[in-house]
């Protein structure tokens, strides 16, 4: 369970620029619930992801996941219980290692990074299933440097790089945007697999309405800085695209564009 | 052909500090300016602990520690007070300038008759008379390449996995809930380490300390990386290693030809600037950075 309490991020504090992001903002994320975070830019949606995972610091507030606080927990400590993937698929892979010793690198997060051999051919056979249903074709291409693949092959991989050792919650930022529409499509039926199998608690921020609609069993939508619509269970499964798109068109209208 | 000789003793010499280089330079993307302090420490300590009678075997690994705890220190100020990474190293370098006198005890430290690792009772014993001439580089040879199967193979390992990760993505290096400063740090110690060892067996070569021997390193280094990595970029069956202690060579070798052509020697670190220029221009890795790094890339593979 992941709560944020009362968190409150100013950017630029105490000058002209001086920009309120998040005043008091809470959500509470259950075990087991898979979030879709919809907005506006500007809206927090990225920077609650950011908060979560430590990577920016906040003025105020408490962050606790399952009872115990970790405001002040390093942002790699945060990472050994969080799987994420980011909008940016040269984010999750490292480009200039093979997908063999990108994968490896992942396959041994939460163990030591010692002396021992960095790739086990043992291993090869297993990675190669993991990479057979995604028809890519990429479990042929075990010693191509992942910077040579295209996006929607390394967002791929970056996705099951990011669940292959147990992970307990799943952080999506708009991993889907930077992709083409089939290859999105691809991208979302793997995501939406991966959580059931592995019953991983998730949060996916997406610009994508029918994502958000058709996946997940929680939907939130945020604009500036505050949540304004939530739904879950069969309120949830209730909800429409169009209808989320007139609420979407209403708040957008009000903020003058 | 004592010229010829002389190119190979230093280019292999100068070549591990070159590896070094190439940690911090090519994988870590981080300019390390130490090395003009750690160069010449590693030969300070080592004139002074054969002038005490120390063997000279003993001199390297006591160097490359030296050397790795300056890169550690790098590292900390880099890491942890925020500095940034080119001001940090020339800090350090600064800083080392006036240990090394310390440590050295004066500017100038000769070790003329002394034992060295080229020349004691065992190297006498086991190299025969008729390659005495050769005997200086076989040792050096053999250091270096021991020095780069051992740094390839560390490459391979997981802790050099993280490494290769940190320059490359330490974004990932985060997500993998791995600290990439302390990563950073375990960089910078071997490169510093290296760089020392290089420092070591160069003055055993010239069998002196002078605290003018490490200006310039890090052009050097720099310059024999660059050759390494962008000229012989095409020449594929060679490990990347291997590229950077063939730059080494190169460079030494542009030096001396130059110095030949009838420029007075103390031209030399103009040379050595005035070559490392002509590199840059013409290797194109000024702000090719981003257009760079694939190409690295497809290199490391093999």
């Amino acid at each position: 369970m992941i709560e944020l309490k009362n968190i409150s991020k100013y950017y630029n504090p105490g000058s002209v620029n001086e920009l309120c992001l998040f005043d008091k903002f809470s959500l509470t994320v259950n075990d087991g619930e898979f979030v879709s975070v919809v907005g506006s830019n500007g809206s927090g949606k990225t920077s609650m992801l950011n908060i979560i995972c430590g990577s920016i610091p906040i003025d105020s507030g408490n962050i606790i996941v399952n009872g115990t606080d970790i405001t002040l927990k390093k942002d790699y400590l945060r990472h050994r219980r969080i799987g994420r993937v980011f909008q940016d698929p040269s984010k999750g892979t490292c480009p200039s290692m093979n997908i063999l010793e990108n994968m490896s690198i992942a396959d041994n997060k939460g163990k030591p990074f010692d002396l021992g051999r960095g790739t086990n051919k043992a291993k090869v056979a297993y990675y190669q299933e993991l990479l057979r249903p995604l028809n890519l074709g990429l479990e042929d291409k075990m010693y191509t440097q992942v910077g040579s693949l295209s996006g929607g092959q390394r967002q791929a991989l970056s996705l099951l790089m990011s669940t292959m050792t147990p992970v307990e919650f799943l952080i999506l930022d708009e991993h889907t945007a930077a992709l083409d529409p089939k290859t999105a499509e691809i991208i979302m039926q793997l995501t939406g697999k991966i959580v059931k199998e592995k019953k991983l608690t998730t949060i996916m921020v997406t610009h994508n309405l029918r994502y958000a609609v058709e996946y997940g069993n929680r939907l939130v939508m945020m604009h500036e800085g505050t949540v304004i619509m939530d739904k879950s269970g069969s309120d949830k499964k209730a909800v429409e695209t169009e209808e989320i798109m007139a609420i979407f068109n209403k708040i957008s209208v009000e903020c003058g564009n | 052909m004592a010229l010829v000789l002389s190119v190979f003793e230093q280019g292999m010499i100068y070549a591990i500090m070159a590896l070094g280089m190439y940690i911090t330079y090519k994988i870590l993307d981080f300019p390390d300016m130490t090395v003009d302090g750690s160069f010449p420490m590693g030969a300070a300590i080592t004139a002074i602990l054969i002038s005490r009678g120390m063997n000279p075997f003993i001199a390297l690994p006591v160097c490359f520690m030296a050397g790795a705890l300056v890169g550690v220190l790098t590292g900390l100020i880099h890491v942890k007070l925020r500095v940034r990474d080119l001001l940090s190293g020339i800090i350090m370098m600064t800083a080392l300038y006036s240990v090394n006198l310390t440590i050295a005890g004066r500017a100038n430290v000769p070790i003329y008759n002394r034992q060295t690792i080229f020349d004691n009772e065992f190297m006498n014993k086991i190299i025969p008379e008729a390659l005495n001439p050769y005997k200086t580089l076989l040792v050096v040879t053999i250091i270096t390449l021991v020095t780069k199967l051992l740094l390839d193979a560390y490459m391979a390992t997981k802790s050099g996995f993280l490494l290769r990760a940190v320059g490359d993505n330490d974004t990932l290096v985060t997500s993998l809930g791995v600290d990439k400063g302390l990563v950073k740090i375990i960089g910078l110690a071997i490169a510093n380490g290296l760089v020392a060892l290089s420092g070591s067996i160069f003055a055993q070569q010239q069998r002196f300390f002078d605290i003018s021997i490490g200006t310039g390193t890090a052009v050097i280094g720099l310059a024999s990386v660059i050759i390494g990595t962008s000229l012989l970029k095409k020449v594929n069956f060679l490990k990347i290693t291997t590229s950077v202690v063939i730059g080494s060579l190169i460079y030494k070798a542009c030096v001396a030809l130059a110095v030949r052509m009838g420029l007075p020697s103390s031209y030399l670190k103009f040379i050595t600037a005035a070559l490392f220029l002509l590199i840059l221009v013409f290797g194109m890795d000024r702000n090719t950075k981003a257009k760079a790094k694939p190409q690295a890339a497809d290199r490391s593979q093999l």
